[in-house]
């Protein structure tokens, strides 16, 4: 709206003389391209020192031109007695499903409480509101106990390699379980993307809903086939930025999961220190891959990401 | 409308008019639909109830304990406000931890939270490259803070670390230990917790100046207020509902910084924080459990405030 105000008036000129420069705008890009060059500084400096040797860096210094070329050593290592595949895998078992049954859980109540003018919709939503703001370490000491005396069946497993992934639990308990950190992800997760959806939802006139009613739809397959695809954009956003949110997650693996190998990527690269990571390189290294999925993510999906966030924000 | 009147007409002909009204939304769902309904929103809010609420009021009634979370939990187990005293008074860690938090706080709000409104008011206006800006300073938000942890330990680390190389204070012997020295490790690591924070409130600000009438903006500008009266004079003031977000997505982010903090130096020697205390003192090391609940309760008065606040502000739109 604003350029379109701003430039309109410039069109009508016949020639276009050359712009001229201001100094404030100088001044103001000048401002940018440090600021820019200070906020990929720490990122650029991590993949540097992640591509060169240990006995490189610590015979030239970390400040040094590289002796012997940028390699990919450090990765190698890193990638095949770091156990990285199996921490990749633990990362997918945990945030696909947490993903899906997040948005599942989250829509069908955001349709209930916005399609529908029900007395209790505004409470509801703000038990998940609220639950989801709430720090997480307010809750942990009950939830651990809890997680340490829920008896859960065991189904078997699905083994690959050294690792087994245990279908619900192996131990006969949420606690140290895949299913158990799927479970505190997905119902924390809900209140976020629950009061979001809401705010769009809203934005969907009731009467899609009564008309469906009215052709005898129930109401399961109206939440199914009518407002989810509706809601498509919406969706789509909360699932980039849900990806994330589990994926970056540090708090509930490191409390919530015992055994090293069934930690998602981010926090079993917090047991790898002081065992694994001897030096700066090695951790550049294990850093860069951690976030080098979200950063495809963010790269690819952008605007996904940054209207899930606004989603929640502008609406309010 | 025609749809209004056909629900009408098919489901409650002979119906008086008003009744017919006020029933009309509720008259079309049959009995199984109301089940399914109630299952829809039952479970997930079930699960929230049992696993957020249900442990959060568990660890008001725990923090009056002393249970150590093995065995029955008794009458015995009861000791009033011991726990509280003990934490404001002996616990010589709790303290320390509330001030970090504090300042974590006041330097996110104050340092970070207005350099983000300041580059998402540069980016707003129409200069070139500016979606190229945004991207950049948008990125560290989506790493992990564990990683972002990592990616500054670089930075800093003593002998090996860019800052001490950089400044030569490796070779003159002046090193600095930005972690370890705990009069300014906590500086140290909230820079890098700025730095992904900048990006986070540069985006949510983007978002609500985008959505501020220009007509507002020429206006200010023909009767000659210059862009620094416009922005604190007309832009901010209609912003106020972001503005809420931002304040308050400050201060839920400060109380529940934890992972950098924790991947550093598990949250000692400086670094202390109120989150850091309750997994420490419950969890990894004393099975306080009691104890640890009271420090979760100081946590979760204060993280109401800004809660209530949002909600307040929010859900009066929701409604």
């Amino acid at each position: 709206m604003s350029t379109a105000v701003a430039t309109a008036p410039a069109r009508p000129r016949p020639r276009p003389r050359p712009r001229r420069v201001r100094p404030a705008r100088v001044i103001l890009h000048g401002f940018l391209i440090f600021m820019v060059v200070a906020w990929l500084f720490p990122l650029a400096w991590a993949i540097f020192t992640s591509l060169r040797t240990y006995g490189d860096t610590a015979l030239h210094g970390y400040i040094s031109w590289p002796a012997n070329g940028l390699t990919l050593v450090n990765y190698q290592t890193f990638w095949t007695q770091g156990n990285v595949p199996y921490y990749y895998l633990n990362t997918l078992v945990i945030v696909i499903p947490g993903v899906i049954l997040t948005l599942l859980m989250a829509s069908m109540v955001a349709f209930c409480c916005t399609q529908f003018s029900w007395r209790f919709n505004l409470i509801v939503l703000m038990i998940f509101t609220a639950g989801n703001l709430l720090p997480p370490q307010v809750i942990i000491v009950p939830l651990y106990w809890m997680y340490l005396h829920t008896p859960i069946a065991m189904l078997g497993s699905i083994d690959i390699g050294n690792f087994s992934f245990a279908l619900f639990s192996d131990n006969n308990l949420l606690y140290d379980q895949y299913i158990g950190i799927i479970l505190i992800h997905v119902v924390f997760q809900t209140g976020f993307a629950t009061f979001v959806l809401s705010n769009y939802m809203k934005t969907i006139t009731k009467e899609i809903t009564e008309s469906a009613l009215v052709d005898g739809a129930n109401v399961l397959r109206i939440w199914w086939s009518v407002i989810l695809p509706l809601c498509r954009p919406a969706l789509a956003a909360m699932a980039t930025l849900l990806f994330t949110f589990i994926y970056n997650d540090f708090f509930w693996a490191l409390i919530l999961i015992s055994h090293g190998n069934k930690r998602p990527i981010t926090s079993a690269l917090n047991n790898m220190q002081g065992e694994f990571f001897t030096n700066n390189n090695l951790i550049a290294a294990g850093a860069m891959l951690a976030c080098i999925p979200p950063i495809i993510v963010y790269v690819l999906l952008q605007k996904q990401f940054v209207a899930g966030l606004t989603l929640g924000s502008t609406k309010g | 409308m025609t749809t209004r009147t056909a629900a009408r007409a098919v489901k409650t002909p002979e119906a008086g008019a008003l009744v017919a009204q006020r029933r009309r939304r509720y008259s079309l769902l049959t009995r199984h639909d109301k089940l399914l309904l109630a299952l829809m929103v039952g479970l997930p809010l079930a699960l929230d109830l049992i696993l957020v609420w249900g442990p959060t009021l568990a660890s008001i009634g725990l923090s009056f304990t002393n249970w150590d979370g093995i065995g029955n939990l008794t009458v015995k187990n009861f000791v009033g406000l011991k726990n509280y005293q003990f934490m404001f008074t002996g616990y010589t860690l709790f303290w320390p931890a509330f001030q970090h938090n504090v300042i974590w706080l006041l330097w996110l709000t104050f340092v970070a939270t207005p350099l983000g409104i300041l580059f998402a008011v540069l980016l707003d206006r129409d200069i070139r490259g500016s979606r190229i800006y945004q991207s950049v300073f948008f990125l560290p938000v989506v790493l992990a803070l564990v990683v972002v942890g990592f990616i500054w330990t670089l930075q800093y680390t003593p002998t090996d670390g860019f800052i001490n190389n950089a400044f030569g204070l490796v070779k003159s012997g002046n090193i600095i230990d930005w972690l370890g020295n705990p009069r300014i490790n906590l500086y140290a690591i909230l820079v890098a917790a700025s730095w992904r924070h900048i990006g986070y409130v540069m985006i949510l600000y983007l978002a609500g100046l985008k959505s501020v009438d220009p007509s507002l903006r020429e206006a200010a500008r023909v009767d000659g207020a210059t862009e620094v009266q416009t922005f604190f004079n007309v832009v901010l003031p209609v912003m106020a509902p972001i503005n809420v977000v931002i304040v308050v997505v400050t201060a839920i982010e400060s109380l529940r910084a934890f992972d950098i903090a924790f991947i550093i130096n598990q949250g000692k020697n400086g670094l202390e924080l109120l989150s850091i205390l309750i997994t420490n003192n419950s969890i990894s090391e004393a099975s306080l459990v009691g104890f640890g609940s009271a420090i979760a309760v100081v946590l979760l008065l204060i993280s109401l405030v800004p809660i209530v606040a949002f909600l307040s502000r929010v859900m009066r739109t929701l409604a």
